[in-house]
């Protein structure tokens, strides 16, 4: 199936071409680039371009596929650097040095790489589709193959094999192979959904305390620059208690990247001990790469982040900033000449994050096991205003919202979430999870911490008129606490040993500071002074 | 595919800077385009869109004289590439790379095209080496290394253009590495900047190339001489092995243009009327930083921005913060109180500092020198709103050390004049007024 190019506007191509499907692939130009169909119509089809078209001509052939924009699926994934499309960077890098120039095509799975494969199912036996036929030792994990046929199995190979040939075999002659291509934007099956409950562990005290993620669910983390999303993205992507993280830089800085990717080589998953790059996918589409494949980013990092919550593993993706995603829609939408909505916005911007976010979740596989998809997202407001359309879209679809504030981030104060304004609908199946787990007081040091912080504001406010001297003891003391709460308890230095804060410290440290308050205060109320109690 | 130029005369129509050319063969998208006036007058034109035959053509240059009949346009079947060598060193150039320091055009090595390519994000190492510009608030608070970009976030009427000549003429590596030069592109000047920084250019101790774009020249050129700037560092950084720092300004006047070409294009206006792809058309530009591993060279940027109306949310700092690492912001209070570099070290942030200084990078105790700067002159500020509440007399002792420390560090440390520091002066500076307010110091 091939056609020729029509015109060419941004980044999207114009052909005449009979048989081509919406979504198809499509590769465009002698230089062979990947594209995508967005549109048909009798006059021709509109493909969306993945890589710069500047050097495509008139008349080139465009030759499709016959599938849709896939990712490969299968052992190897892990501790992979890929960009937007799935391409494997690091090979990308051998194989055509440190610039990309375009229209290169690099499987993301090693075919001629060995893996060893443990079968769970003999020959001769009946399999049904959903249940696993065994699994590879892909690092640390057993890297479950789920059947997706039903039928007497013929053969399956136990030991080492490739990618590059079938490992199994059906008594009615269908073939088993080892990996899979998933089309991006169709979610993966499973049984059903369960509900969310279970808290994920950041590490974050200010998260894991005051607003909590959890397992299955959705965050964003909304703020203007230099008020640390990235940051605290990656601290969540070093610490988080999850077995697969997948971490997209979706139109970011390129340092940065290379800054993770090179810190990560050195550090363990606190854990398991194991290393950190064995749990962990990145997908790099950095902001000057082709706008075209930064909006598939999420798509490519969404369909790895199912493939191994299906094996009923607690996978993380975490997504650097969505914004830059939801920049490139409206790209491609203008180039389209689609009617804008508001700022410039394809009108589907919100079903389109909202049908993504479905994409996390606690799930029954299809092999019967349980595992989780959890998001935590980034979005870059211009101008810091959160009442603008994609921190707005976000809102409504996801179940926290992390505030990041430019005032708390220009005072040093990291993780500069608003704990006034920020939110987590996870909270009370938190509470429950933590009152049983670790401790009853974790409750009331949450309250009693929510009530200090919000009295200090009260007070501050009437400092500014009779000054600090004019407060009684009893405030002074308050006003004191609230600010070792915030310096002490709610600040986390991402380059020092506290970045990292396992529950049990989380309570300590709030626990020790509630106690000093209390001591406090009594001494007070027997007719201490402030002074003398503390120096 | 064509084998050769092909010369068309059917154009269609021509609005402001866009010509719409008809029945064209094999054209290509981003193609260069050479079209002639009746006159004779020739101009540089970039295919930007393409539809059956029918192309359209944005025009570097003054379109006025053209005609429908008589203007004819010459497809090259090339994109836009730049002449290299490492003979552009010394050099000025216009914003069509034509040399205007009245000496021969040089005798081009290679040629590449000035959108270059993005680097592989796992081909890149981290920034971590110091670069010194000889002012003690950025050096010693905000320090810049190898292979970031850093931009100078200013308003109308602050001395940036002080600013940033004092920084080409002073920048350096420390201890003094040989192979670094400077890239230099001025982008919408009048003629007054000009000689301002002509003069300034005749005083540099480096070696530098120049782009210069003059305020009533071409718009197009003011887009294309920050890329012709890069293409030209990436060239010296990349294939030469030099450490490049490239000095861009003002970006607000570059993205002025960008909105301009964008209106004229029709394309939907974003905020504040700037196009809604600026995000991405800015990346390709600051982008371009970095170090490569296994390459000795590297870029490093500082792009200067004129903040409009003083409004930090606008969109060209606000899309610029989010791409570059830190901002070093100008402010105008400490102008007025006569203080040079005016520098507000509470906004300003160099996100890659952590990791170039310290012992091998800068010195043992510059981390602590700095976080403790930092924070009593944070406090010393805040202090300040206490004091036009209470007055002086309401506070405490202590709070008063914290006042006259923010004072004394904004007189003898941020400002310095033209005099250039190095790094053991801008830390030695710090450690005598921590010890002198503050008590033992590191
Ligand atoms: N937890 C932290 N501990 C210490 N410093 C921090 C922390 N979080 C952020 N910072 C500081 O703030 C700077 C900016 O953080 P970060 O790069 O995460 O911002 P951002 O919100 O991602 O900005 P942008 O939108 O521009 O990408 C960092 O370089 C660092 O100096
Ligand atoms: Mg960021």
């Amino acid at each position: 199936m091939t056609g020729r190019i029509d015109g060419i506007s941004g980044p999207t191509v114009n052909v005449k071409m009979p048989g081509l499907r919406l979504y198809d692939r499509v590769y465009v130009g002698h230089a062979m680039l990947t594209g995508e169909v967005v549109r048909l119509a009798k006059q021709g089809a509109v493909i969306q371009v993945y890589e710069n078209t500047a050097g495509l001509a008139m008349g080139e052939p465009v030759r499709g596929a016959g599938l849709p924009l896939a990712v490969r699926l299968g052992p190897g994934l892990l501790s992979g650097i890929f960009d937007g499309l799935q391409r494997p960077l690091q090979r990308l890098k051998e194989e055509i040095g440190p610039f990309i120039t375009g229209g290169q095509e690099i499987s993301a799975l090693d075919y001629t790489r060995k893996f060893h494969f443990f079968p769970q199912k003999n020959k001769g036996e009946e399999v049904k589709q959903g249940d696993i036929l065994g699994y590879f030792a892909e690092g640390a994990f057993k890297h479950h193959l789920v059947s997706r046929w039903n039928g007497t199995l013929a053969w399956l190979v136990s030991g080492a094999c490739r990618l590059d040939s079938p490992i199994g075999r059906f008594e009615d002659g269908t073939e088993i192979p080892g990996s899979l291509e998933w089309p991006v934007r169709v979610p993966r099956p499973y049984r059903r959904k369960l509900t969310v409950s279970d808290p994920l562990l950041t590490g974050q005290r200010c998260v894991d305390f005051l607003f909590p993620m959890a397992r299955g669910g959705t965050v964003i983390l909304p703020g203007g620059f230099g008020t640390g999303k990235t940051i605290l993205e990656q601290s969540i992507a070093k610490f988080a208690d999850v077995d697969i993280v997948v971490y997209v830089g979706c139109g970011e800085r390129g340092n940065e990247m290379a800054e993770l990717i090179d810190e990560f080589g050195g550090l363990n998953d606190p854990w398991t001990g194991r290393k950190l790059m064995e749990r962990t996918i990145f997908v790099a589409n950095t902001s000057n790469m082709p706008v075209a494949a930064r909006e598939a980013s999420i798509y490519t990092a969404v369909s790895m982040a199912e493939y191994y919550r299906d094996m009923g593993l607690n996978v993380l993706l975490l997504a650097d900033s969505l914004s830059r995603w939801a920049e490139a829609l409206r790209e491609i939408s203008s180039s389209l000449e689609e009617m804008p909505g508001e700022e410039g916005y394809p009108t589907y911007l919100a079903s389109r994050l909202s049908s993504f976010f479905e994409r996390a979740g606690t799930v029954e596989t299809l092999s019967g096991a349980t595992g989780s998809l959890s998001m935590i997202l980034s979005v870059s407001p211009p101008g810091g205003d959160f009442t603008e359309p994609v921190t707005q879209a976000c809102m409504r679809a996801t179940g926290g919202f992390l505030m990041l504030d430019t005032t708390l981030a220009h005072r040093r104060h990291f993780p500069a979430i608003n704990w006034l304004q920020s939110y987590s609908l996870y909270e009370k199946s938190a509470m429950a999870y933590f009152n049983g787990s670790l401790s009853p007081a974790w409750e009331e040091a949450i309250r009693r911490c929510r009530d200090i912080l919000s009295r200090e504001m009260s007070l501050t406010a009437v400092a500014e008129i009779v000054g600090h001297d004019g407060l009684q003891d009893a405030d002074r003391l308050l006003m004191r606490t609230a600010e070792t709460i915030r310096q002490e308890f709610l600040c986390q230095n991402a380059y020092t040993e506290d970045a990292f804060s396992p529950p049990e410290k989380t309570l300590a440290a709030i626990a020790a500071i509630l106690q000093g308050h209390d001591s406090a205060a009594e001494k007070i109320t027997k007719g201490g002074t402030l002074d003398e109690i503390v120096p | 595919m064509r084998l050769s130029e092909h010369i068309y005369k059917t154009i269609a129509a021509i609005r402001g800077v866009l010509l719409f050319v008809e029945n064209v063969r094999g054209a290509v998208m981003g193609e260069m385009t050479r079209v002639i006036s009746p006159d004779g007058r020739v101009m540089e034109g970039e295919v930007l869109k393409i539809e059956g035959g029918d192309v359209l053509i944005q025009v570097f240059g003054e379109t006025r004289g053209l005609d429908l009949e008589n203007t004819s346009v010459v497809f090259t079947d090339s994109v836009k590439k730049a002449p290299l060598a490492r003979d552009i060193l010394g050099r000025i150039f216009n914003g069509s790379f034509l040399p205007v320091d009245s000496l021969p055009m040089f005798v081009p090595r290679k040629w590449a095209r000035i959108s270059g390519f993005p680097i592989n994000p796992t081909a890149r190492a981290r920034p971590e080496e110091f670069i010194e510009t000889g002012f003690s608030v950025i050096d010693g608070l905000n320090t810049l290394v190898k292979g970031q970009k850093l931009p100078i976030f200013s308003c109308a009427g602050l001395p940036s253009k002080e600013l940033t000549t004092a920084i080409l003429k002073n920048a350096g590596l420390a201890g003094g590495g040989k192979d670094f030069v400077i890239v230099f592109a001025a982008l919408g000047l009048t003629h007054n900047e000009y000689s301002y920084y002509l003069q300034a250019l005749g005083e540099m101790r480096t070696d530098f190339t120049a782009f210069v774009n003059m305020a009533d020249e071409p718009v197009m050129e003011r887009l294309l001489a920050p890329r012709f700037a890069l293409t030209a560092a990436e060239y010296l950084a990349f294939e030469l092995g030099m450490d490049v720092l490239v000095v861009i300004t003002d970006m607000t006047n570059y993205c002025d243009a960008l909105r301009e070409v964008s209106t004229a294009r029709e394309e939907l206006p974003g905020r504040r009327g700037y196009p809604g792809f600026m995000y991405s058309d800015l990346s390709s530009i600051y982008e371009r930083a970095g170090r490569i591993k296994g390459m000795s060279g590297s870029i490093t940027m500082i792009p200067v921005i004129t903040i409009p109306e003083d409004d930090i949310t606008h969109p060209i700092p606000d899309l610029t913060g989010y791409i570059t690492e830190g901002q070093i912001v100008m402010s105008r209070d400490l102008h007025q109180k006569g203080i040079f570099p005016p520098v507000d070290v509470l906004p300003s942030l160099s996100r890659l500092m952590q990791r170039g200084i310290g012992a091998g990078h800068t010195r043992g105790d510059h981390r602590q020198i700095a976080n403790q700067l930092y924070k009593y002159y944070a406090k010393g500020r805040e202090l300040r709103r206490l004091e036009a509440i209470v007055g002086r007399d309401g506070m405490t002792e202590a709070d008063k050390r914290l006042l006259d420390f923010a004072e004394a560090f904004e007189r003898e440390f941020v400002a310095q004049g033209a005099k250039r520091k190095n790094i053991n002066e801008t830390l030695d500076t710090g450690i005598e007024l921590i010890k002198r307010f503050c008590g033992g110091g590191p």
